[in-house]
C-alpha cells in the first residue's frame, strides 16, 4: 500500500494536465493507466511497422496556449503545425476547394454560388463573435446559478456583463445559436448545398446528433472556437500525433515530480467516512491519498467505479441517465502511395490538408438515420487527413497514414454484438466510400485499423465511444456539465473531483479541463493556484 | 524587329534560380534584396516557417553579397578586418565574424569559409567592396573578386534536409558538423556544402557556378519531394532567426557606415556579440574603442524577452516601471508571436544599467480601425528561444 497527495485515474491528456498543475503545486501526486500506454484518446502507436497512428483524435485547435505556454510544452517535445486546404467532396461530381489564402478562397466559393461568397464574410463575422465569447469563459470555473456564494455571483456577473454587451439582438441570436439545428442556422446564410453540408460539417462531429437535430449549431460552434496561433477555426497537427500531446504533458508533469503509473486499472474508488480516501486496483493493491481525482467519464465513475452505496440519492441515477453516446468511428490505413482523387488538381497544398465525404445534408442525415437504427451508415460521412503529409516522423518516407473519422457508427448494433466481422464490414463501408472518389485507392492499402464506438470504449475507456465524454447539449454544457449542481469540478463525495472531458467545457484535446480541476483542487487544499488565466482577451 | 525595354537598367535583377521560384511563388509576393526580385513569401509565410520547423525549406541567397579573397596575404588582410581570430579557423571551417570601423561600431556581420591556406570567401548581406579595399590597402598579395554573380547559392534549412542531401547523393554529408564544409563532384564541377544557415534549426548550404544552379536546385527538389521540401522567403527567415535569436541589419543594427547619427549604430558588445571579439590576436579594425567599451561596458545591451499576452511588441518601448510613465528605458527591436515556442518573443536593445530591472513593454496594436495599448510584463531569457537538439547532432537525425 502506498500514499500519496492526489491520485489521478486516467493518463488521457486532462489527467496529465490535472497531474502537471497538482504536482507543479507540490502535491505527491500519481496518475494510475489502465492501459500499457498512456494518451487516451490523445495517444499515438505504431500498430504495424514503420507507421504510427493517432489512434483516436486526430487534428487539434482547442489546446490553449496559455496552458501549452505555461507547461512549456515546447521544451517538452510539442510542436503544433496548422494544415492548410481542404477538399469537400459533393455527391456527385462537385468539389469544394478550400484554399488558405482569403481571396482565392472567395473566388472559389464564388465559382460555386456569388450569394455565398459575399455571405461567408458575415457568416465568419457572426461566428467569431459567438466564439470569442465562449473562449473567454473556457479557463474559468463556470458559477453555480443557484448559489450566493460571492464568488459564484461575481462570476455571473461577470458572464452577465459579457453577455449583455453583445446587444439585444444578439442575445436572442445567441440564444438560438444554442438550440438551432447546424442546418437551419446555416439556411440563413448560404444556398449552395456543397457548402452548407462542408459548413454543417463540424456539427455532427463526435456527437449523435444529425445536421437537422436542434443542438447541432453549438457542437458546429464548439469545433470552431478553437484556434492555432491565433487564427481562429483552425486545426493543426501535432508533429508526431496526437500522442506527442499527452507525452509531452506527461513529460512536463513528470518533471514536476509527478509519478504515472501504466498497467494500473483502478477498481473502485475507497470512501471512508463519506470521503474519497484512495483506490483499490484491479490487482488488489491499495493505494490511499488525501484527494482523488477522476479522468474518467461521468457515467464510468459513477456507475462503474464507484460503490452506489457511497453516493448520494440521486448521483447514480444521474450518471446513468447521462447522455453519452458514441456516434463515430475512427479508421486508420497506411497506404504505401498519396492517393488522387478524381477532380482534384494536383495541387500540393490543397492535398496537405484534409477530406471531407461530406456529400450534402441529404447524406449526412440519411447517414444519422441509419445510426438510429442501430447500424452503421450504408454512405458515411467521412473527414479524412492525411498527417503525413505534413509529419516526416508518423509514416516511412514516400508512404502515408490517412485517419478517417467515420459518422455514424453506434455502439450497439441492432443485429446483435459487435464482431470482428461486423467491424471488417464498417471498416469496407469506410474504404468504398473513398474508393469512390479515389479508385485505385484499395490497392494502396498496406494495414488498417478499424475502430468502432464498442472499440474506443474498450480500449480507451470511453462509454459507448462518445469522444466528448458526454454529449455536447446545452443541457449538458457549462454548469450543467456533467450535473446540474456539480459543475465546479467537485464531485457528490468530499475529496473526489473530475477533471476529464465530462465537466467543463468539454471534449476537444483542450487540456482546460484538467487545469480548470486543478484550480479547484489547490483551492480547496488551501494552496497557491498553479494553474495560468487565459490571457488571450484582447481579441 | 527588336524592341529595347526602356526600363531595363531598373528593372530587378533575377537569380539563377528565378525560372523555377517563379513557378512556386503562387502568390506573386515578390520585393528586392541587393537588386535581385526577392521573393517575402511564395505560398503563405506562415507556412513557410513551419517548413523549416516541420520538414524542409530552400532559401534563395544568390543576392547574398560573395567575395573570393585570395592571395597569401588573405588571412593578414580578413583578420586585420574582422574581430574574430581567424588563424584559429580550420580549414574548411566557416566562422561567422562581425567587421568594425575604428570606432568599434559594427559595420556588418558575415561568414568567413576558409576554403585553403590563402583563399577564403566572405559572405554578407550588404555590398562591402569598398571596405575590402580599404582593409586590403597597403598588402601585396592579395585579389579581392566579388562572385556574387557566378555563383548560385541555396541554403536548405529543417529537419528533413539533411536527409533530402543523402537522398540526393551527397554520401556522407551526415558527417558534417556545424560549420563544417564539404565538397562533392557533380557533373564535372563541384558542389559545396557547409552546414550553415540562418533559422537556428539543421541546415545547410549549397555554392555551386551558376551554370549548374538550376541542375541542382532541381536534384534536390526531387530529392526532398517526399520530406516536404518547399522554397522561403523573406518573411519566414525573419521569424526562424528571430527564434534563433539571430540580428538582423536594420532591426537589431544600424549599419555603421550608414548611419548618420553617430549614436544610432552598435558595438559588438551591446549586440552581445562580445564572444566574437578576440583581443588576445593582432591589430584589427576597431581594437582600441573596443578595449574601451569593454571596459566600460556598453551603454545599450540587446537582450531576449518573454513578453505577457499574445501582442507582438512591435516598435514598443521598454520601461522598469509598470505604469509605463517614466523614463523610457530601452526599445523592441524585433517580436513575433512564436509558433514553436508559444510564447510572445522579442529582442530588445536596454540600456545596460537597466537590464535586470523589472520591465514592461508598451504594445500599442489595432483592430478594425481602432487602436489599442496593453501593457505587459517582459520576462529576460538567457538563451535563444528555438534551439533544437538535431541543430547540433552529428550526424543528425533523419526528421
Amino acid at each position: 500500500m502506498s500514499h500519496h497527495d492526489a491520485i489521478i485515474i486516467g493518463a488521457g491528456h486532462n489527467g496529465l494536465t490535472n497531474a502537471a498543475y497538482l504536482a507543479k503545486a507540490g502535491l505527491n501526486v500519481v496518475v494510475l493507466e489502465k492501459n500499457d500506454y498512456i494518451g487516451g484518446a490523445a495517444s499515438s502507436r505504431e500498430l504495424h511497422d514503420g507507421w504510427t497512428y493517432s489512434n483516436h483524435s486526430y487534428v487539434c485547435s482547442m489546446m490553449r496556449q496559455a496552458i501549452h505556454r505555461d507547461l512549456d510544452l515546447g521544451r517538452h517535445g510539442l510542436i503544433l503545425v496548422p494544415y492548410l486546404g481542404t477538399v469537400n467532396f459533393g455527391d456527385g461530381d462537385e468539389r469544394l476547394f478550400s484554399y488558405h489564402d482569403e481571396e482565392a478562397e472567395h473566388l472559389e466559393l464564388k465559382r460555386h454560388s456569388p450569394h455565398d461568397a459575399d455571405a461567408m464574410h458575415r457568416f465568419q463575422a457572426d461566428l467569431t463573435r459567438y466564439s470569442q465569447l465562449i473562449r473567454k469563459t473556457l479557463m474559468r470555473t463556470p458559477p453555480e446559478p443557484t448559489s450566493f456564494r460571492p464568488r459564484n455571483i461575481m462570476e455571473l456577473l461577470w458572464l452577465a456583463k459579457k453577455f449583455w454587451a453583445l446587444g439585444e439582438k444578439e442575445i436572442y441570436e445567441y440564444v438560438r445559436f444554442f438550440t438551432m439545428s447546424a442546418a437551419d442556422y446555416l439556411e440563413d446564410y448560404f444556398e449552395n448545398d456543397l457548402i452548407k453540408a462542408a459548413m454543417a460539417s463540424p456539427g455532427i462531429i463526435g456527437t449523435a446528433l444529425g445536421v437537422y437535430s436542434p443542438g447541432s449549431s453549438y457542437i458546429l460552434l464548439h469545433h470552431v472556437m478553437g484556434d492555432v496561433d491565433g487564427s481562429i477555426g483552425a486545426w493543426g497537427l501535432a508533429r508526431g500525433g496526437m500522442g506527442a500531446i499527452s507525452k509531452s504533458i506527461a513529460s512536463a508533469a513528470q518533471g514536476f515530480g509527478a509519478t504515472i503509473q501504466t498497467n494500473a486499472a483502478v477498481q473502485r474508488v475507497i470512501v471512508k467516512n463519506r470521503k474519497a480516501a484512495g483506490v483499490v486496483l484491479e490487482n488488489g493493491d491499495e493505494i490511499t491519498a488525501r484527494i482523488v481525482v477522476s479522468n474518467l467519464d461521468a457515467k464510468r465513475t459513477f456507475t462503474r467505479i464507484m460503490d452506489r452505496n457511497d453516493l448520494p440519492d440521486g448521483i447514480y441515477d444521474k450518471a446513468k441517465n447521462f447522455r453519452i453516446r458514441g456516434s463515430s468511428g475512427k479508421v486508420n490505413i497506411a497506404l504505401s502511395g498519396m492517393p488522387k482523387f478524381t477532380g482534384v488538381p494536383d495541387n500540393k497544398y490543397l492535398n496537405r490538408g484534409g477530406q471531407g465525404f461530406t456529400g450534402s445534408l441529404e447524406t449526412m442525415e440519411r447517414a444519422y438515420d441509419c445510426w438510429k437504427r442501430g447500424r452503421w451508415s450504408d454512405d458515411p460521412f467521412v473527414e479524412s487527413v492525411i498527417p503525413s503529409a505534413w509529419d516526416p516522423t508518423v509514416a516511412p518516407v514516400g508512404q502515408h497514414w490517412m485517419s478517417n473519422f467515420v459518422q455514424y457508427c453506434p455502439p450497439k448494433l441492432a443485429s446483435g454484438p459487435w464482431s470482428p466481422e461486423k467491424r471488417d464490414a464498417f471498416g469496407e463501408s469506410v474504404i468504398s466510400k473513398i474508393e469512390r472518389y479515389s479508385p485505385g485507392f484499395r490497392d494502396l492499402i498496406v494495414h488498417m485499423e478499424v475502430n468502432t464506438p464498442h472499440d474506443m470504449e474498450n480500449k480507451i475507456g470511453l462509454t459507448e465511444g462518445n469522444i466528448f465524454q458526454g454529449e455536447l447539449t446545452i443541457d449538458q454544457l457549462f454548469f450543467n456539465r456533467p450535473f446540474p449542481g456539480y459543475g465546479q469540478y467537485r464531485m457528490p463525495v468530499k475529496n473526489l473531483y473530475m477533471c476529464g472531458s465530462s465537466t467543463h467545457p468539454g471534449g476537444g484535446v483542450s487540456a482546460v479541463c484538467g487545469a480548470n480541476a486543478a484550480r479547484e483542487i489547490l483551492m480547496d487544499l488551501r494552496l497557491t493556484n498553479t494553474v495560468p488565466e487565459d490571457d488571450f482577451y484582447d481579441e | 524587329m527588336t524592341t529595347t525595354d526602356p526600363y531595363a537598367g531598373e528593372r530587378p535583377k533575377l537569380s539563377v534560380f528565378y525560372p523555377r521560384a517563379k513557378e512556386l511563388n503562387i502568390r506573386d509576393a515578390w520585393s528586392v534584396w541587393n537588386g535581385y526580385k526577392f521573393a517575402d513569401y511564395y505560398y503563405d509565410a506562415e507556412y513557410e516557417y513551419f517548413c523549416i520547423r516541420n520538414l524542409c525549406a530552400t532559401y534563395d541567397i544568390c543576392p547574398m553579397q560573395k567575395y573570393e579573397i585570395v592571395g597569401r596575404d588573405a588571412e593578414t588582410v580578413l583578420n586585420r578586418m574582422v574581430t574574430r581570430d581567424l588563424k584559429k579557423i580550420g580549414l574548411n571551417r566557416v566562422a561567422y565574424c562581425v567587421w568594425c570601423t575604428d570606432e568599434g561600431r559594427m559595420i556588418d556581420d558575415g561568414t568567413i569559409f576558409k576554403l585553403a591556406n590563402d583563399r577564403f570567401m566572405l559572405t554578407c548581406g550588404s555590398p562591402c567592396t569598398a571596405w575590402l579595399r580599404k582593409s586590403a590597402y597597403g598588402f601585396g598579395d592579395v585579389t579581392i573578386t566579388d562572385v556574387t554573380d557566378s555563383i548560385a547559392a541555396l541554403s536548405i534549412q529543417g529537419p528533413t534536409s539533411c536527409a533530402t542531401l543523402k537522398r540526393m547523393g551527397l554520401d556522407g554529408i551526415e558527417n558534417a558538423r556545424p560549420f563544417d564544409i564539404m565538397h562533392f563532384p557533380y557533373h564535372g564541377k563541384s558542389l559545396m556544402v557547409s552546414r550553415t544557415g540562418f533559422t537556428g534549426d539543421l541546415g545547410y548550404e549549397l555554392w555551386i557556378k551558376k551554370d549548374l544552379g538550376l541542375q541542382m536546385w532541381d536534384a534536390l527538389y526531387a530529392a526532398g519531394a517526399d520530406y516536404g521540401i518547399q522554397p522561403f522567403g523573406e518573411a519566414a527567415t525573419n521569424m526562424a532567426r528571430l527564434e534563433a535569436a539571430f540580428i538582423m541589419p536594420a532591426m537589431e543594427f544600424n549599419e555603421a557606415l550608414r548611419t548618420v547619427n553617430l549614436n544610432h549604430d552598435q558595438t559588438p558588445f551591446e549586440l552581445n556579440l562580445g564572444w566574437l571579439v578576440d583581443f588576445d590576436k593582432p591589430h584589427f579594425s576597431g581594437r582600441a574603442a573596443l578595449v574601451e567599451e569593454k571596459k566600460r561596458g556598453p551603454k545599450y545591451t540587446l537582450i531576449k524577452l518573454d513578453i505577457e499576452g499574445n501582442r507582438p511588441a512591435e516598435e514598443s518601448y521598454i520601461y522598469n516601471d509598470k505604469r509605463c510613465k517614466g523614463e523610457e528605458v530601452g526599445y523592441v527591436t524585433s517580436a513575433m508571436w512564436s509558433p514553436a515556442v508559444k510564447a510572445n518573443i522579442a529582442m530588445a536593445m536596454v540600456k545596460t544599467e537597466h537590464v535586470k530591472d523589472d520591465l514592461w513593454a508598451e504594445i500599442y496594436y489595432s483592430k478594425e480601425l481602432r487602436q489599442y495599448s496593453r501593457i505587459a510584463k517582459c520576462t529576460r531569457k538567457t538563451k535563444a528561444f528555438w534551439a533544437p537538439d538535431r541543430a547540433k547532432a552529428t550526424p543528425p537525425p533523419d526528421f
